[in-house]
């Protein structure tokens, strides 16, 4: 990838490997990428795919097995702690589960004021009340919901409460790990509108990671598709809805459901098979036993990541 | 089950009425619901979380939580025979045999300590009204996890040696195991990845037309409805709030303003559009539902009638709508 319009973020050969039983466990594999600040990076793919793994390692927490990422030009993997609680407070994570990821036990104030008090952002009290206050305004939660515990809010206002705790350290970058996925549909369009408007306010950037690829074709800049580890795609997201080049891209768009009457006569193309084991993968292309254009060389040497047309990257014999 | 004709209705739910009663207070799940699923089609039920949907499913298979949830008001037919009065030794005859169901959760649907192929069994065995010898069930077990695209000799696995995709064949297999005549699927998908979801809505709309079952799809997933379903009805704070064939709800006539902010919801592959256009609110309370139009709190459109009068069921051919705004067509009719 190349340096032009200055990446907030540069992943480099990223490898991130698991030791199991079995064996090493590849969850991600050689991935390199960059972000430019004010941008949003689709990361998509099956369950398993290395997604939540590849954005839970870039801002450190999970050790990384090799590869480098750089954040406005530094190398983040070779920070010591001091620097890393530094670079904590840039970067944050929305999780999946609105659910699980809040304190049962702790109040809306007191979840959102959790990194304030710990980082010890406000000396005067009333002033950590003002900024809560102020936080609850930005993600859309009503004044009287302050002393609420999570238990008693629905799935769309935890995703809020998630968000202006994500928001409260004035982060510049943002991984969004499946954010609205455990949400109904009218109430992900509203936090899905929530993140773009916030995106315009403060110049934020993110990697939303996600399955749904309607969601991620409506919010992205640019795409990233992953298949067992590997980044197999890239491309800006028109032009991978457009014209997908990997086989595994074209049958991922086509298996997605249309709400229109014209795609009931569609024929759709249906994957055989399921995801091979990332545990020692075999060399070659991981999507080649269920790829209908397979080769024989498809089975063979290390797979690259090659610029087809411009912004677009693929990584299949196909393109040879 | 072929006595019927193709149009007959095989299952009819009138005037549905489902509470879940606590000590503490009364949730009204399901107000006033009509329903009919005919012979050989399927039948999509679209809604959000806490509309009613599985509510009316588990209705239909008196399976509600004991003592909690009732049905106060109602009929549910099925074949012409009412279930709500049928005594529990009958109802047990035709649940399973008759109608089926297929849970949402394939990892916890499924009993951990026994094989997949003892579960399917079990339904067979259950339901064994022709004295069919061991053996010939086991074949028949065999058939079916063939049918369902796994392998005869994994018969004696595990659930968790199997992927969540195989999983939620197996729960089909357990289903359709009796060749049901009604089969009723609760977001048989939602836990698949969208690969694996279109490989398993192909394998069940297969065996639909194989089977010449009739189906009730439960989903929040309007693409999946147009995909496979000849009829929808949209559900909210249990009610049907719009229902018709796939080209009445898909088709550009005017729409339940609650079914068209579902659908301005929805991020669209072939549009642009930067910003969606959501349901402002959430859903209500059903403890304490709103007067008149239920969905009034959360309408563009709501009027002073919408807030004190309920509306009234307008039927355009095949098409229903409830809605104060939208006139003509005829009154609801109960012949």
């Amino acid at each position: 990838m190349t340096n032009e319009a200055n990446p907030i973020l540069e992943v480099k050969n990223l490898k991130k490997y698991f030791k199991t039983g079995k064996g090493m466990l590849h969850a991600v594999d050689d991935v390199s990428f960059s972000i430019r600040k004010g941008t949003t990076l689709g990361v998509v793919g099956e369950s398993g795919c290395g997604k939540s793994t590849l954005g839970r390692t870039i801002i450190r927490l999970e050790p990384f097995t090799d590869g480098a990422v750089y954040y406005e030009g530094e190398n983040v993997f070779e920070y010591n702690k001091k620097q890393v609680r530094e670079f904590r407070k840039k970067m944050q994570l929305i999780f999946q589960d609105p659910y699980s990821s809040l304190n049962p036990r702790n109040t809306v104030y007191q979840l959102i004021a959790e990194q304030l008090v710990v980082n010890k952002v406000y000396k005067d009290k009333a002033d950590l009340e003002n900024r809560v206050r102020e936080l609850m305004d930005i993600a859309g939660l009503a004044p009287r919901l302050v002393n609420s515990y999570p238990h008693e809010l629905d799935g769309g206002r935890r995703q809020r409460i998630g968000l202006a705790r994500a928001l409260s350290m004035n982060p510049s970058f943002i991984v969004c790990d499946e954010p609205v996925s455990a949400l109904d549909v009218s109430i992900q369009a509203q936090i899905l509108n929530l993140l773009m408007d916030l995106q315009d306010q403060m110049g934020l950037t993110y990697m939303f990671i996600t399955h749904d690829l309607s969601v991620v074709k409506h919010i992205s800049d640019e795409i990233a598709v992953l298949y067992v580890g590997q980044l197999i795609e890239k491309a800006p997201s028109d032009e991978l809805f457009k014209n997908p080049l990997h086989p595994y891209t074209k049958m991922l768009l086509s298996a997605i459901p249309v709400p229109s009457l014209e795609s009931r006569s569609r024929k759709k193309e249906i994957i055989k098979g399921e995801v091979t084991n990332p545990i020692d993968p075999k060399p070659g292309c991981r999507f080649a036993s269920r790829c209908k254009y397979c080769m024989s060389k498809c089975t063979e040497g290390d797979m690259e990541l090659k610029e087809i047309e411009k912004d677009h990257f693929v990584m299949c014999r196909l393109f040879d | 089950m072929s006595s019927i004709a193709q149009n007959d209705n095989i299952l009819e739910i009138k005037d549905l009425h489902v509470v879940y009663e606590t000590d503490s207070e009364t949730v009204y799940a399901v107000n006033g619901i009509d329903l009919s699923l005919k012979a050989g089609k399927t039948l999509g039920i679209v809604g959000e979380t806490g509309a009613g949907k599985t509510t009316t499913a588990l209705s239909i298979l008196r399976l509600l939580p004991q003592d909690i949830g009732k049905i106060t008001s109602g009929s549910i037919t099925f074949n012409g025979q009412e279930l709500l009065t049928l005594g529990k030794s009958e109802m047990q005859k035709i649940r399973g045999a008759s109608i089926s169901m297929i849970f949402q959760d394939p990892m916890t649907s499924l009993n951990p300590v026994n094989t997949v192929g003892d579960q399917i069994y079990e339904s067979l065995m259950l339901h064994n009204d022709e004295h069919k010898s061991k053996k010939e069930l086991e074949e028949r077990v065999d058939a079916i996890l063939e049918s369902v695209g796994i392998p005869k000799t994994r018969k004696k696995e595990y659930p968790h040696q199997f992927s969540g995709g195989m999983k939620q064949r197996i729960v089909i297999a357990i289903a359709l195991a009796c060749h049901p005549a009604v089969v009723i699927a609760d977001e048989p998908t939602t836990a698949l990845d969208v690969t694996i979801q279109a490989q398993v809505l192909a394998m069940m709309s297969a065996l639909r037309d194989q089977l010449g079952m009739a189906m009730i799809l439960i989903t929040h997933d309007l693409g999946v409805v147009a995909e496979t379903c000849d009829d929808v009805a949209v559900m909210y704070a249990g009610e049907i709030v719009e229902s018709g064939t796939v080209e009445d709800i898909f088709g550009h006539v005017r729409h339940h303003p609650y079914t068209e902010g579902l659908f301005g919801s929805i991020p669209s592959l072939g549009s642009d559009a930067k910003r969606l256009k959501p349901i402002s609110g959430l859903m209500p309370d059903p403890t304490n539902l709103p007067t008149g139009c239920s969905f009034h709190p959360r309408c563009p459109y709501a009027t002073e009638k919408c807030r004190e009068e309920k509306p009234e069921a307008r039927y355009f051919g095949t098409h229903f709508v409830a809605c104060h705004l939208i006139t003509g067509g005829e009154p609801k009719n109960d012949e």
